[in-house]
Order: structure tokens, then sequence, then C-alpha cells
């Protein structure tokens, strides 16, 4: 295995300010801000998710329900590639029913992941409607699943892979393309 | 992970520590799915699993059931009593005549010791172990460390089995457990109820309740059967509850709060005092909430994948 070759696409300072700018477009694209619902998918998504509703509460002086989705229950390809370990809770905070839930995720690739997690979604109850908010596109879709809001587009080859860390769990905020080396866990 | 289990669970004898953790780590997230509005998750959709019971089960076999449909699997009952065992057909012809209709599992409750390995070397289906004779009953076990761990720490807590510890698969299973995830263990009960050199496997021994009461953070009453007491184990009920019965007048002696713990079903006036059962310090029915997370963590991380295909889904994570 080649040593992988990182690139930083996003620095701590342009993390917080593509936050604010996601959560200003949230806030647009919401008909009525105080049906706003945020569910992180976990696990990076659920830092961001949490990221997001302080900003959007400081925007509306209102608290934004948050809650987080372990997909992996929901994940299409556990029959090949056998178990997987459960990475977080799943917790959904309020009855779903009238809400604007917002998915968010780190990154969004082949959209399985956002397509596991509307089934997950939908199995708590029927939103009035459901958007997704991803910190990078980095395309290879293989779903037909697009993102509402999204806070940077990058383009990315196969071989690649796109790594957001953030510090709660890593230690430090950044977004970089990682060439070569072993997937993160 | 996959084959983090290998194809079967048998014991908790044969599981290592991480193992073990793994299956405890894995129940955790599990006992969410049970308090939503809708208690299924898609994972073993298309999985079909059949449970043989050849002895009465009400608690385990319907806590099985329920964690396979939690997880979308399809089941299948068997009860010996009504199946052609009572025709005189073989435990392995059974298995073999299920498995020939293309089946993923066998839950299997048997009165002989052994019966789940005997069963598990012969198919290829995964077998887990719901009880078999005196040897293991290990997702009994595994709820009660889940429930233990719950309240505290494993390592370094003094857990007491108390009864008939002899006759006991939830008693081994329990040893087996706590003693890898470090904890100390003792058993106490009349001296025709314990296995002779249990001291062998690092388990003390108490012949007084009052004793055993003073030494434990936990106790594990189980279950005194009553064909016991035919067979001259014991005297009599009564007596057994003067001398070893888990009253609150005896735990209102000990150094500290007690966790108590009964495997079910219990006999109340028998070996535990109901003002005991029912008392704040009872977790005897989050053992039962448990038992369906843990038999979950089971059936999930049992359902092996197809290492053959992983390379082509490879990508299939959104990074």
């Amino acid at each position: 295995m080649p040593p992988s070759e990182r690139q930083l696409l996003l620095d701590d300072g342009a993390i917080a300010r593509t936050l604010e700018r996601m959560a200003h477009e949230i806030l647009r694209q919401t008909p009525d801000p105080r049906h706003i619902l945020l569910i992180g998918v976990q696990r990076r998504g659920v830092e961001l998710a949490a990221r997001l509703g302080r900003v959007l509460a400081d925007a509306t002086g209102a608290e934004v329900p948050r809650g987080a989705l372990d997909i992996t229950l929901y994940r299409d390809d556990l029959e090949v590639i056998g178990p997987r370990p459960l990475v977080g809770a799943t917790h959904v905070p309020v009855a779903l029913e009238g809400w604007h839930a917002w998915i968010v995720d780190d990154v969004l690739f082949t959209g399985r992941t956002v397509r596991a997690a509307l089934d997950e979604l939908a199995d708590f109850g029927r939103p009035a409607r459901i958007g997704l908010a991803v910190l990078v596109d980095r395309g290879g879709r293989e779903l037909p699943i697009q993102a509402d809001v999204v806070g940077e587009r990058v383009t990315v080859g196969p071989g690649e892979r796109v790594d957001v860390c953030v510090r709660e769990l890593d230690g430090r905020d950044a977004v970089e393309v990682v060439r070569g080396g072993k997937a993160a866990p | 992970m996959s084959g983090a289990l290998g194809k079967d669970l048998l014991g908790l004898e044969y599981l290592s520590a991480e193992q073990i953790r793994l299956l405890l780590d894995t129940a955790e997230p599990f006992k969410e799915i049970s308090e939503r509005a809708i208690k299924k998750v898609p994972v073993l959709r298309g999985k079909t699993i059949v449970n043989l019971f050849f002895e009465a089960s009400t608690r385990t076999r319907i806590s099985f059931e329920f964690a396979e449909k939690r997880l979308s699997a399809d089941t299948v009952n068997v009860a010996a009593s009504g199946s052609s065992v009572v025709k005189g057909e073989t435990l392995v012809d059974t298995a073999r005549n299920l498995e020939a209709m293309r089946i993923d599992m066998v839950v299997i409750r048997h009165g002989s010791s052994g019966a789940a390995r005997f069963l598990a070397e012969r198919i290829e289906s995964s077998v887990i172990n719901a009880g078999d004779g005196k040897h293991e009953h290990p997702t009994q076990g595994l709820l009660d460390l889940l429930t233990i761990r719950d309240h505290r720490p494993i390592a370094g807590t003094k857990v007491c089995i108390c009864g008939d510890v002899l006759h006991s698969r939830v008693a081994r299973s329990n040893i087996w457990g706590l003693l890898k995830l470090g904890a100390e263990v003792a058993v106490c009960g009349p001296h025709s109820l314990l296995p002779l050199g249990i001291e062998a496997l690092g388990v003390r021994v108490f012949d007084r309740i009052e004793d055993a009461i003073a030494w434990a953070d936990v106790l594990n009453v189980l279950r005194l059967q009553l064909e016991r007491m035919q067979a001259g184990y014991i005297p009599s009920q009564r007596e057994y509850y003067r001398h070893f019965g888990v009253t609150v007048e005896r735990l209102e002696k000990a150094p500290r709060d007690l966790l108590i713990l009964h495997p079910g079903p219990m006999n109340r006036g028998v070996e535990i005092d109901s003002r005991v059962a029912d008392g704040p310090h009872s977790v005897i029915l989050n053992q039962v909430t448990n038992g369906v997370a843990v038999r979950m963590a089971v059936l999930y991380l049992l359902a092996g994948g197809n290492p053959e295909r992983a390379e082509a889904a490879k990508g299939g994570d959104d990074r």
C-alpha cells in the first residue's frame, strides 16, 4: 500500500463559514423555521448537525431539536459484507409528523447512506418534508439522490477519499482529499 | 467483523472476553429498537430462523421470537410435542429436514447437555444454544451480564449465584461470562445442590446465605426446581426458604445495597421473598427487557456475510 497523500480542502475557519452558510440555506428552504428538525447521520453527521443547530438557534432565537441515526441496520450490503459494528445511538426526539426533517451528513458519495437514512426515518413516522444537507458532495452517485443544501462540491476520483475530521471526534476540524492509503474506519 | 463469533453460539465457555464484550456492546443500541413505535429494522430480511424447542419454555422462546421479528427475519416455531419427534425422529434428522427447506439459523432448546454442539457439527446453518441440559444457556448469561453492566462495571464486582447450581445451565453460563470479564464469583446453596470441585474454577463457596449477602454486590437467585425436592436433594421448600431464601430481613443486614437478579420463572416464597422480587433493588424485569436486545445482537452478529462478494461492494460507503 503506497503512503497516503492528503490535500486540504477546508480548514477549520472554512468549515465554520460553510456551516454558517448551510444553516442560512436551511432556513431559506424551510417555510416555518419552528418546524426544523436536524437528524445527524452517525457519526460525523451528528456533530455537524449539532453545529448547524447552534447557528440556527442564534439566528432564530429558538432551540432546534436534534436527532441521530445509525443507518447500519438499513444498509443494502450487509448480506455481502457481513455484520458491521453499530457505531452510535439512533435517537429521534419528536414524533415526526408535521416537522421539516433535515438529514445531515458529512460526505455525499454513492447516495446509499442517504437511501438507508430515508428508510430508517420512515420507520419513525411521516415528516411533512425531508431535506438533505451535506458538508461535501464528492459526486459518484449510484442512486437518484441529490442534496438540497451542499457546503462544498468537489470532484474526486474513484481511488480517492474525502475525510471529514471534526474536533469532537478527531481533535481537529478539517476536510481533506486523500489519495491512496487505507480507508478510514 | 464477519465471523467475529464464528458460525454458532454454543456457550460462553467458548468465547473470549473480547467476543463477549462485542456482544454486550452490540446489544446496547438494539435496546432502543424495542422502544420505537415501529419495533422493526430490516437487517435480517430474507433470513429464515427455526426455533426448535424440545423443552418447555415461555420466556426464552418468546424473547427469541421477538428478537427475530424485530430484525425482520422469518421464523418458524417447532415444539417437540406435536412434531415428528414424537414419532421417533432423531434430532439430526429433524434438523436436516429443516435445512433441506433452506433455513439460515436454528435456535435450539434441548434437555440433553451438548445437544446444541451435536447439531452444530452436523448442519451448515448457524446454531444458537437456547439451553442444553445442565450445560449452558449463553443468551441468559449474556443478558445477566448486560443487566449487571447497566448498573456497575463488571470487572471487580462480586456476584453470588444462589441455589441449585448443580443442575443449572444458567449458573454455568454466568460463571464463565463473569469470570472472563473479571468479576469475582461465588455460589451459595445446600451442598447437595453445588457441584463438587467448583472452587477449581476460581469460584468461592458460601454455605450460609447470610455470608453470601455480606460479601456480594449482586445476587443471581436461581429457581429451585420442584423436581429436585422429589429427588431428595432438599428436605422441603419451607426448609429451603428458611435457610436459603433471599428475604428483606436478610438483605437489610447487608453492608451495601445488592442488585437482585433472577432468571425466572420465580418461585415466590421459596428461593426469593416477594418483597425482594418486587423491591427497589430487583432488576428482574430489566433482565427480560435486556434479553430481547442481547438475542438481537447474537442473531445480528451470527448472520454472516459473503466475503467473496465483499470486494464488489467496496465503495458503498459514503465517504
